[in-house]
This record gives C-alpha cells, structure tokens and sequence, in this order.
C-alpha cells in the first residue's frame, strides 16, 4: 500500500478547480477504485459516472494526466505516483458536475443517421445467409462502446465548438458501422457530406489513438466514408452522367 | 413550502432500458399506446452489456436434432423442476424467433459455413444452442434494441431512479423518480408499468454485476404489496476473476470452457472429471478425449464436465479450494492455452473467439490467455428469484404491474443455464410490453393523491436533511461484507440469522443515512436511498433461504447437503404484511402437464 496524491477536479457548470485528496493504492487497482475510495471516506458527494467496472459499458470517461480514459481500465500501476495524478472530466462536452458531463450531443447526433434496413431475406422463412468475412468486416465498428472519448479528443468539436453541423467520430463510426453492414440497403452519403459535417475531418487520426477498443476509426471508417462521398459528388465519370441527365442532379 | 415536481404521463412506462426494458418498450410502442422508458443510467449502459456468451434457441443450425422441446426439457432440468413450467414453454417455444427478429433489426450474429446463425455450446445444453457474436453478444443485443428503439417514437428519461410505485386500491397508478443529474424530481402517471430493473448483485462483495443492480424493481413491487418468489436462489457463477482484488467478481465468460477451456487445480488435476451428478452422469464425458472432440463438434461424444451446470462448477471449484489445492489466490485455473496442442495457430483463434476476454485479462491482471491460465472463482452472478408474475402476461401480484428479465422470477427455478438469460429478456420483455399496452387500453386513467406525493418528496430528501448522520457507502459496504460471509455460496441456519440480525441493525442505521452536499450529481444521496432496496431484497432472500433445508441448484445448505423430497414440491413467496413486516410462505410448485412430462422423460 502507498499514499498517493489525486488532483479531482470538482465543480459545477462553468466554474470549478482541482481537490486534492490522498488515498492508499493497493494491487492492481484502477483510477477508478481510487476515485470510489475517496467517495467512501472523504468527499461522498464526489460526482463520477461509472457502471460496469469492466470497460465494456463506456461510462467511465475521463481525462487522466491530460489523456482521455476509461477510469475502470487505467491501472495505477501504469501511472508515475511519485507525482499526483490528475483526473478531470472531458473537455468536448458542457460540464455536469466535477467528472460528469452532459454528453446528450452524442445521442442527439445519433438521431440524425438513419437506422438500419435490410434487404429482403434471403429465404423464405424471413431469414438471411451472411458469410461469416462479411460478419468480421464490420465487427470492429459494432465494438464501439460509445464512451465518447474519440468526439472528446476530436477538434472539430473540443477546440472548433461545431456540435451543431459535426456528428463527431463516434457516429461516423455508427455510420461505417450500417453502410458497411452486409444486409443494410439504406444510403447515408448524401446526409454525411450536407449536414452531418464529415468533411469537417481532417483525418489528425486523434480519435484512433483513443479508443479503448482499438477501432482504427479515422483509416477503416471515416477515411472510407469520405471515399463513398467522393465516388457520388466528385467522380468525373459521375458528374459527366450528371451533366446528360440535368433532371436527375437535383 | 413543498419541493416542486414535474409530472409526465404515458400510457406504458417502463423502469429500466436493458435488454428486457428495451424490447418491452418497443413492444408496448407498435402497439400504439404512448411509452416512456425510465432509466437509471445513460441508455445503452445497463447490465445487459456485460452478457457475453450468447443467446439459447434451438434454431438447429449447427446440430439439428435440436428443437423447442430439447431446450424445453434442458431448462427444466437446470432449474431442478421448481421453475415455472409455463414459462419455460413459452420460452423454449419463441426464442428462436426473437433472435430472427434480432436480426432484423440489424443484430450481426457469427455465421455458420452456410450463412446462417451459428451456435456454440453451453453449459446444461444438449446440443449448440447460443447464437453470439464473439463473446461480446450482450452488447450486439443491447445497442440493436437501443437504436431500433430510438426511432419507434418512445421518449426516454435516462439518470432518472424511481423509488417508489403509487397506487389506487390493488392498481398501480405511477412512479416517483428523482433525476440524477440535478436531483429534481419526476413524478410519472401511468395506466401500466414494466419493471425491468434486473438483479442486486451488488447485495454482496464479489460480484460480475454493475452499480446499478441493487435490486429496485424487486423493492418498488415488494412495497407495493407484490409477491417475491424464490429469492433464496442466486447463481454465483463459477468464473470470475479473483486477482488483482480490484476486480475480483469481473466475468470470465462461459464461452472460454465451450471453445475447449478446461479447469484444473494446484495439482494439474482435471478435478471436474469427478463426483458428476447422477442425473448427468449419462451425458458426460468421461475421458479428456471424448471432451475435446465434443467442443470441436463431434455430435456423437458427450460434453466435458466443465459444462456441467454452473451451481455444481461453481462449488466444485470452492471444495478445491477449501481442501488446499487452490490457485495462489484462491481460485482455480482456467486453461484455454493448452489447446495449441490441437491447434495449430492456437494463439489467433483464441484472440478471434475470445477478444474480450484476452484484452480483460491482458488489461487488468497482465495476464495472456493465449500462453497461461487464467485464476478464476465463484461470483454472484444472476437472481433466480425476483418479482413473481403469471406466466403468460408477466403481471405481477398487483394490478397493472409487469416485470420481465432479471427482477422478475419463474423462469430459472433453481438454477438458470447459461444463455437462457439474453433470450429471456427477448421473449418475456415482448409479452411484457404486449400486455401492458393491452392493460392500458383497457383502463382508464388512475389517481394520484397529491399529498402522498408530499411525502414522498420529504422521504426522499431525509438523508439531505440531517445535520449529520450514518455514513451510507459505510452501511452498504457492511452489508456487502455480511451477506458475502454468511449469505453466499454456503449458508447455514446459523449464519444466516446474523445475516438477518444484522439486516435489521443496518436498516436501523440506515433510516439515520446522512449525505452532505446538495441535490446536484449526489452520489453519497444517491446511495442514501438505495440501501433501502439493498436491504430489503438481502432480507429476503436470507429469511427465503433459512426455510428451504435442503440443497438446491444456487442454494446451498452446509447441514442439508441434499436435495429433498419436500423441496421439490414448492417455491418460495415473501410479501409485505399489513403491519409493514416480511412474511414468508410456501406455494406449490405449478404443475406439469402431461405433455410437458412426457418431453422430460423423452429428453432425458
């Protein structure tokens, strides 16, 4: 056991600044049995937004020594205790209360893409046949988690403040996630270039960097979405079509 | 001066947004009545994310001797026939399709070589039963109804807990709610209500569950004057992690011992291969050959004993360790490694069946999976018991009242097999939701006496109130150690009478629970008012469990190691008296009807 000095930042709405509490860390705990403790014993009203401990819910969200973690998955062990350790809430979303934050942008964008459909079945009893390549082609999408911290990290919306016009890299994840499903015949193009903001991605790969399931959002979703958006607006072959058919460019 | 609320009003609510909340929801709303989801966390977070395994339903893709009345017959024999027999039809019957329906949705499952859904074995199944995705399946299942169910006009009030249900006579009328997030309160008005609140795993110290699981639904009804049923039954399965403590009780799916994962002890012995019970003895394998062939698809050889069902594991493991043969921390080894001597690329094929858990390994205890064993014991899993409901509409002892998944009982008997939980929550949150709009189409609107509010409000404000008081993470943690000693994996009379004690000595300390601080994001008041449903729920199941002496699927008694006779014949119900104690009584088992007999013994 060793003592171990936490800087938590406390506060509500726009005004706020960092506490600090000393707390015994033992074997193999994480930032966040840390955070629990001093919830126990010395600050009980400390706001932290936590579920399943085991990083599979996403709730946890954090920004630990400046960088952007689930608390349930950060070993302290893998910290420099001789110095305290910073945990502050995501800076991409308003404030709740000292690590919470109001992360309802994230589910507002959401609403934007349009959901699932399918293609007829395959058979008659209302079933599909999927090749199981086709099953593992999307699988690292559907890992998402949406914890949010690729949107965190994403400049567009922490520094550039565009959440109206920007669905942030955890949808265009959802996005990648239904385009690329072996069974979805619906077309999401043309929303993701007018008003879901993709082009506002300058592909600075800081999503990818973060996410605690590994998913190579900026080179295995975003990058390709951008490609499908380029094949339907820029492709010359395209645009010549267009040019001959001026009725159906509208 | 009274604190002000704000008041909603649906057709249909529903309290919780996992798996059975969400499809009840969705339900409920392609019924056209108008519905809204209440919900403790963020939607999309609930416990169902954690599931992992899969999802049983005898579709017969992979063996198709499988059909509704093997998984009929096996679910029987899982729960030790006290389960309600009606509801395992049903569930046998329609889980296959609600995994299509799933699908539909746009739920991705693992393909067999012909391109339908694949199905892996599990323990206490015959054949493989469990559509899946990885070992990751809970959260496909999840984030499928979740954002089906965004679109289907429900609204959705999430960080919002409801503490209490409110009636007019027998009939449920509404629920009252703070939101977490700014402590404001919420009052619901409702011709119909789902509690989909799942279980309270977090009554004890090592547990698989998450935060929220501290047994609301279970508490709300019970005061409402519903029946409990079975609360002396919790599954404690039998892989958790034990090392490092900080995540002692995380999960270690099922799933690792049906891909060929073994369990052995500080010896090296393949313990398991010992004392199988009798009545499944005839479909063991009693050799390591025949096991290894079996979990690589041989139809004709017969499961390992590491699929045995997951009480029997669960205490197999603890006697290893009890009689010196433990793991260094307690536990035993899980040994996936070891099939490279089958497999050639062992090292990809346990990353690509088992992600999860190689990254929660390597993350969390530094551990590879793929080169060592793994340290595994029992964690407090699932509830049997909960709330009891008919077995076709799921309405609860009170008028207008539903509950399906976790929180509500019957299904799983004694012992739940692994993977009837997902399809559960599928089959029962659709008949929920259905009977709950047809209710609310059938009745009026109910009353809601405004001064009753009052005091609602008042109550819920108490542990704000004080100048100083109980520590209540203090309570709860006390409570937690309680029922881990004397309410686990082993009971006795004796142990559980101080559990009981102490029961009533927390709930007297806890009627002082003090939280500083305001209404804004209070954890410390937050937990103030769930003890009430930690300890209401932990009660009990203990005064549940000292009446049933004898040994039974999850319940265990270290002076009635056996089953009885007399055990078999009735289930358990703790209700509300009038004068506001816990009563307890029997009720008999439902019947089987000749047919359902007749599948038993033909699936035997």
């Amino acid at each position: 056991m060793a003592q171990v000095t936490f800087r938590v930042w406390r506060g509500e709405g726009e005004g706020g600044y960092f506490e600090e509490y000393t707390s015994e860390v033992g074997d193999g705990m994480v930032v966040l049995d840390a955070i629990h403790d001093i919830q126990a014993e010395q600050a009980p009203d400390l706001a932290v937004r936590w579920n399943c401990k085991a990083g599979k819910c996403g709730s946890c969200s954090a920004e630990i020594n400046g960088m952007p973690k689930l608390m349930c998955m950060t070993r302290l062990s893998s910290l420099d205790l001789t110095q305290p350790v910073t945990v502050e809430p995501m800076k991409a979303f308003p404030l709740v209360k000292d690590l919470v934050t109001d992360v309802s942008y994230n589910y507002e964008a959401k609403m934007k893409i349009k959901p699932f459909k399918p293609r007829k079945p395959d058979a008659e009893d209302g079933t599909w046949r999927i090749q199981q390549d086709d099953v593992e082609r999307v699988q690292e999408f559907r890992k998402c988690i949406e914890c949010f911290l690729c949107s965190d990290v994403c400049h567009v919306l922490r520094d550039h403040h565009e959440h109206q016009g920007y669905i942030g890299p955890a949808m265009f994840v959802k996005s990648a996630a239904y385009e690329m499903h072996p069974l979805d015949v619906e077309d999401r193009i043309s929303d993701l270039k007018e008003t879901q903001g993709l082009g506002f991605c300058n592909i600075t790969k800081c999503c990818t960097k973060v996410c605690p399931e590994h998913i190579t959002i900026t080179d295995n979703a975003i990058i390709p979405l951008k490609e499908r958006v380029v094949d339907e607006y820029y492709d010359p072959l395209t645009r010549l079509f267009k040019i001959f058919k001026p009725n159906k460019s509208k | 001066m009274t604190t002000p609320y704000t008041t909603h009003e649906y057709d249909v609510i529903i309290i919780g947004a996992g798996g059975a909340g969400l499809r009840a929801a969705i339900e409920a709303s392609s019924m056209g009545v108008s519905v809204g989801v209440i919900c403790k966390s963020l939607l999309g977070k609930a416990h169902t994310v954690m599931a992992e395994g899969g999802m049983a339903a005898s579709m017969g893709n992979v063996d198709d001797r499988d059909g509704w009345k093997v998984h009929f017959a096996d679910t029987m024999r899982g729960a030790q026939y006290i389960n309600n027999c009606e509801m395992a039809m049903h569930h046998a019957k329609e889980a296959p399709e609600r995994v299509h329906e799933l699908e539909a949705w746009g739920a991705l499952f693992d393909r067999t070589k012909d391109g339908r859904i694949l199905q892996r074995n599990f323990g206490g199944h015959k054949y493989p039963r469990l559509a899946h995705v990885g070992d990751r399946t809970g959260l496909e299942m999840i984030r499928t109804l979740q954002d089906h169910g965004i679109h289907e006009g429900i609204d959705f009030h999430m960080e919002v807990t409801v503490t209490h249900l409110i009636k007019e006579g027998n009939r449920v009328v509404g629920a009252f709610s703070y939101e977490r997030e700014k402590g404001r309160f919420l009052l619901f008005k409702a011709k119909a209500i789902v509690i989909a609140t799942g279980g309270f795993g977090r009554a004890y110290k090592v547990t698989s569950n998450s935060w929220e699981y501290t047994g609301d639904g279970q508490t709300i009804a019970y005061d409402a004057g519903a029946d409990l049923l079975d609360m002396e039954f919790v599954q404690f399965h039998p892989t958790g992690m034990v090392w490092p403590p900080s995540v002692r009780g995380i999960l270690v799916t099922e799933g690792v011992r049906g891909e060929g994962g073994i369990l052995k002890n500080s010896e090296g012995n393949r313990f398991m291969f010992e004392d199988v019970p009798p009545n499944y003895q005839s479909s063991t394998a009693d050799n390591e050959e025949e096991g290894w062939r079996y979990v690589t698809g041989d139809k004709h050889a017969n499961r390992p004993p590491e699929l045995l069902t997951r009480d029997h594991v669960a205490r197999k493991i603890v006697k290893e360790v009890k009689e010196g043969r433990g793991s260094p921390h307690g536990g035993a080894f899980l040994d996936i490694a070891w099939i490279k001597e089958h497999i050639k690329d062992s090292e990809s094929h346990i990353k690509k069946k088992l992600p999860s858990m190689y990254h929660q390994f390597m993350e969390l205890a530094q551990v590879d999976i793929t080169k060592e064993p793994m340290e595994v014991g029992p964690t407090t899993h699932y509830a049997m018991g909960g709330i009891r409901v008919n077995a076709d509409t799921q309405m609860s002892t009170v008028d207008g009242l539903f509950a399906c998944g976790e929180c509500a009982a019957g299904l799983h008997g004694a012992n739940r097999l692994g993977g009837n939980s997902l399809s559960d929550l599928l089959v029962f949150g659709k008949r929920a939701g259905e009977h709950a709009a047809l209710y609310a189409k059938e009745h009026g609107d109910g009353t809601i006496d405004a001064a009753h509010v009052d005091t609602l409000v008042e109550e819920a404000l108490a542990p704000m109130s004080r100048q100083d008081g109980e520590n209540p993470y203090a309570i709860q943690h006390e409570l937690q150690d309680a029922m881990q000693d004397l309410a686990g994996i082993s009971r006795s009379e004796a142990g559980l009478n101080e559990a009981i004690e102490k029961i009533h000595a927390l709930k007297a300390r806890a009627a002082n629970a003090f939280a500083p601080g305001n209404r804004d994001y209070n954890p410390g008041w937050h937990t103030a008012l769930d003890i009430h449903n930690l300890l209401t729920v932990s009660e009990a199941l203990c005064l549940s469990a000292v009446q049933r002496t004898e040994s039974r699927g999850g319940h265990y008694r270290e002076e009635y190691p056996e089953k009885t006779e007399e055990g078999s014949s009735y289930n358990t119900v703790v209700r509300k008296a009038p004068d506001g104690s816990m009563e307890v009584e029997r009720m008999p088992v439902v019947p089987q009807t000749d047919e359902m007999k007749q599948i038993i013994e033909d699936n035997k």
